[in-house]
């Protein structure tokens, strides 16, 4: 099976921007009429609907970020009331409070045809096996390639995350052909099969994965790629705009595949917002072209990469979006969770053993992320028993893994000791290499 | 009862030296010291000969430092003198959380130790006889 949806997949480029203009023109009127706060934001730039006449005009658009999401908590941003609405995902922003998506049935059966598509660029049919190692819930990743794999046929296997061992089991049993994961996760997934002693191609029968929600090196590619005898392919999506599936590369790997018919990528320039050309590194904007449940539009993901447009062996015809290489915010993304300083400091300042001086240290060991949070207790405090102390380290440690949604390890230091910096503080040492 | 001060350190190089030379500089004695370490940090226990100096100079220099008090006794320095004292306040139902030593003037040994019930310890203590201080 080469391509999921053919006639989209290898549309010509002409014939693709007719399309991209008709729905930009539709969504763009759309917003404008059911989604109150673009309807200000138009009025404020006084651009109205009939100005938008072609896919070119998408620059006379406002842009949206983040804030704007947390502002409409939770509902403000919906195009649409309650009862068309299907599904609600979420991940956490900045302040604690989370930014949520709603979806329609349409929406959800689009993103499940933008996942199918990135499966079968992984190899996968009709036939397959998929095995789905993304957590369950309103992260997106597992629901995303779960109606993915369901959407091409295939037989899916919602194994969610974590319990190794019997995900190895289910692998073999089931001889999965496709599996769905975190990179750091499929280089523990084998290094288990090895230390097993199992046989790539006999016990394990995989052939291909998508692999996304954290960032991942070449390097790590050959690695999954040479180990476990797949196609390893880079999938990327974010929860606001559709889960996995909104790109995903192919066998050749000349970038990750845009599904540029429902979600229209544009690359600008970080300080300036300006649009910039292929190949040119800037922050990443998408707008969704067909949702119903909340579109939006000019979306800055924070996320750095860069676009190009050459011509792909695989006969896709859309942009490319190449690896991602940063953010232009302070978020990390530690083991496929997004995690916000603001957040770590709002947890610290509850708490009234402690000063909200702290140093984020971040690693990866063994292939999986570790988050260390260095963090002064309060001069006011008196201790004298070993057990207060590591009162005070387990309370912390519980309220930021329920905060934050990951786990990390808490380092009490003295008063006085964690760096202070004029200005903009350096609180994060990200010793990980991509 | 007798004032010890405790000091946390976490674990890094040179961190107990750090707190002996500030309180060095301060002019202040040790009369004892006994530490609880963990892989991560430990809390040193002290008893000065000046406790006020020794907080100011310890403050000063940044340690988390606070004074906590003990319960203290002498006992005669022969065989079974601890035993016999620890069996009395296991039996009065007191909870010891840690305890230590410390050089008496006349050849005989001081105990120091930390409970959640310091007054009833001292009222066991006196009845059994024991010199508390």
């Amino acid at each position: 099976m080469q391509y999921f949806q053919k006639e989209i997949e290898t549309m010509s480029k002409e014939d693709k921007k007719a399309l991209q203009s008709k729905r930009l023109v539709e969504i763009v009127k759309y917003a404008y009429e059911n989604q109150a706060p673009y309807r200000a934001k138009m009025d404020a730039m006084g651009v109205k609907p009939e100005d938008i006449k072609s896919i070119d005009d998408i620059s006379k658009l406002p842009f949206t970020v983040k804030q704007d999401l947390r502002d409409a908590y939770p509902f403000g941003m919906m195009a649409r009331p309650k009862k068309d609405l299907v599904r609600l995902h979420a991940s956490s922003a900045t302040t604690g409070k989370l930014t949520v998506a709603g979806y329609t049935q349409k929406d959800i059966d689009i993103w499940g045809e933008c996942a199918a598509r990135s499966l079968v660029m992984a190899g996968a049919s009709k036939e397959s096996v998929v095995h789905v190692a993304y957590g369950y819930g309103l992260f997106t990743g597992g629901l995303g390639m779960h109606y993915g794999g369901e959407q091409l046929g295939a037989v899916v296997v919602p194994a969610s995350a974590g319990n190794t061992q019997k995900q190895i089991q289910l692998l073999c049993d089931f001889e999965a052909d496709i599996i769905c994961c975190t990179p750091s996760y499929i280089i523990y997934l084998a290094e288990e099969i090895e230390r097993m002693g199992l046989e790539i191609g006999k016990d394990i029968k995989l052939k291909g994965g998508v692999f996304g929600a954290e960032a991942w090196s070449e390097g790590m590619r050959a690695d999954i790629e040479k180990r476990l005898g797949i196609r390893a392919c880079d999938i990327y999506g974010l929860s606001e705009i559709a889960g996995p599936g909104v790109a995903c590369d192919c066998e050749f790997k000349t970038g990750m595949h845009f599904q540029d018919d429902h979600f229209y990528p544009e690359i600008v320039d970080v300080d300036t917002l300006e649009p910039l050309g292929y190949d040119q590194s800037g922050e990443l904007v998408i707008t969704t072209l067909t949702k119903e449940g909340m579109p939006l539009i000019r979306y800055r993901t924070r996320d750095i990469a860069s676009l190009n447009n050459d011509p792909c062996p695989c006969g896709r015809t859309s942009v490319k979006l190449n690896k991602i290489t940063g953010r232009s915010d302070d978020m990390l993304i530690i083991r496929g969770v997004n995690v916000f300083p603001s957040q770590i400091e709002s947890v610290l300042l509850k708490n009234k053993n402690i000063q909200p001086h702290y140093h984020i240290n971040v690693d990866r060991v063994n292939n999986l992320d570790t988050m260390e949070i260095v963090v002064e207790l309060s001069p006011d405090i008196s201790l004298d028993e070993v057990a207060h102390v590591e009162e005070i380290r387990k309370k912390l440690a519980s309220d930021m893994a329920s905060a934050l949604s990951v786990s990390a390890k808490i380092t009490l230091v003295s008063p006085g000791t964690v760096a202070r910096s004029e200005g903009k503080a350096k609180r994060i040492t990200d010793r990980r290499k991509f | 009862m007798i004032k010890q001060i405790a000091v946390f350190l976490e674990n890094r190089e040179g961190r107990v030296s750090e707190c002996c030379k500030v309180l060095k500089d301060a002019n202040v004695n040790l009369r004892s010291m006994s530490i609880a370490d963990t892989k991560e940090f430990g809390i040193l226990r002290l008893i000065t000969s000046d406790n006020d100096v020794a907080m100011k100079a310890l403050k000063g220099a940044g340690f988390l430092a606070s004074i906590v008090e003990l319960v203290a006794l002498e006992v005669p320095d022969k065989s079974g003198a601890l035993a016999e004292m620890l069996i009395e306040l296991y039996e009065g139902g007191i909870n010891i959380e840690y305890m230590y030593s410390f050089a008496g003037e006349n050849g005989h040994a001081q105990i120091g130790f930390k409970t959640n019930t310091p007054e009833t310890a001292v009222a066991i203590l006196e009845k059994a006889g024991a010199k508390v201080l």
